[in-house]
């Protein structure tokens, strides 16, 4: 949380205290719920195939109740560091932007990570859209300027200025112990660019076996 | 912008190389099989006539067509007039593979 306490918050998990334990993040914002489904169908895989799966709900996403305005990179990292000791996680899978909270010392995959100026640009982008059709000139820019100073809604996401300031700023760190899975691998189209969320099961297959041969289980 | 202009030689990468890629994204955010988007011509409807060409969709079109086709979009390009139909998204991202 901003003011450094801690709340809790929801884990969906498969846990029969196994060896192997995969730490699981979303993609923030629009495309978690592109890719939830997806996302929860490659653990059920996962878990018939030994590995206990755990995904938390990081502040303000998803089933929590935390307000998204008062939420931070930062605070989310932190939250995703707490989440990995709760449930002895081994390894941590970062999907999308999730790459961007992933704990950097646990071993493990980024599923096409996303640069957080990317990610932001795409939010803004769709509220101009949105203006437009409102008959509301405003640009990306000054959407991206506004948020900096005083935080901004994009897309239906209240943000607060520390987290457009994060966004706008900040560098895809990868860490050296999260290894790539490109969308290439897996095959297939992205299902996080669907209007609609989707599923495909091949893809889900595809990458719970990239997983799964990488722990040396297959 | 017109249909005819998606016509024009471009002098960057063929014409053929970003009408393909550009059905390929097309595919991938309308969830629409290969078949389908081959099937679309330079009057074929897109924003304002497929309900999946939501604001957030577009804005993932523009920042795929950034990524896959290295180009540039500025903020006064997302107007919507060249989404109106296929040949003015053609036509302008070829125009933007030329600038680039």
């Amino acid at each position: 949380m901003p003011s450094g306490a801690t709340a809790d918050e929801v884990l969906l998990g498969f846990d029969l205290k196994r060896e192997h334990r995969l730490l699981v993040l979303m993609p923030l914002f629009n495309e978690a719920s592109k890719m939830r489904r997806q996302i929860v169908e490659t653990m059920r895989i996962l878990d018939q195939s030994g590995v206990d799966c755990f995904c938390p709900d990081l502040a303000g996403c998803n089933e929590s109740l935390a307000p998204h305005s008062e939420q931070s990179l930062s605070g989310w990292r932190g939250a995703a560091a707490s989440a990995a000791a709760h449930v002895w996680a081994t390894h941590v899978l970062g999907v999308r932007s999730g790459s961007l909270v992933a704990p950097g010392d646990l071993p493990g995959w980024a599923y096409e990570p996303v640069k957080p100026s990317a990610v932001l640009s795409r939010l803004a982008r769709a509220e101009q859209i949105f203006a437009r059709e409102a008959n509301q000139a405003v640009t990306a820019k000054e959407l991206i300027a506004e948020g900096c100073e005083n935080g901004v809604t994009l897309a239906g996401w209240p943000f607060g200025a520390d987290l457009i300031n994060e966004l706008a700023a900040s560098e895809l760190a990868s860490s050296p112990h999260h290894r790539l899975i490109t969308q290439e691998e897996i095959g297939g189209s992205p299902l996080w660019l669907r209007a609609e969320p989707g599923f495909d099961p091949a893809q889900a297959k595809a990458l719970a076996a990239i997983i799964v041969e990488r722990m040396g289980l297959s | 912008m017109t249909a005819g202009t998606a016509t024009a030689e471009p002098t960057g990468p063929s014409r053929s190389a970003i009408d393909t890629t550009l059905r390929a994204i097309l595919r991938d955010v309308l969830a629409l099989e290969e078949s389908q988007v081959e099937a679309f011509d330079a009057d074929t409807g897109l924003f304002g006539h497929l309900p999946e060409l939501d604001s957030m969709a577009v804005a993932g079109l523009f920042t795929e067509m950034e990524d896959r086709l290295d180009i540039v979009i500025d903020d006064d390009d997302v107007d919507g007039e060249m989404l109106e139909t296929y040949g003015g998204l053609l036509a302008f991202a070829e125009a933007k593979t030329v600038e680039s």
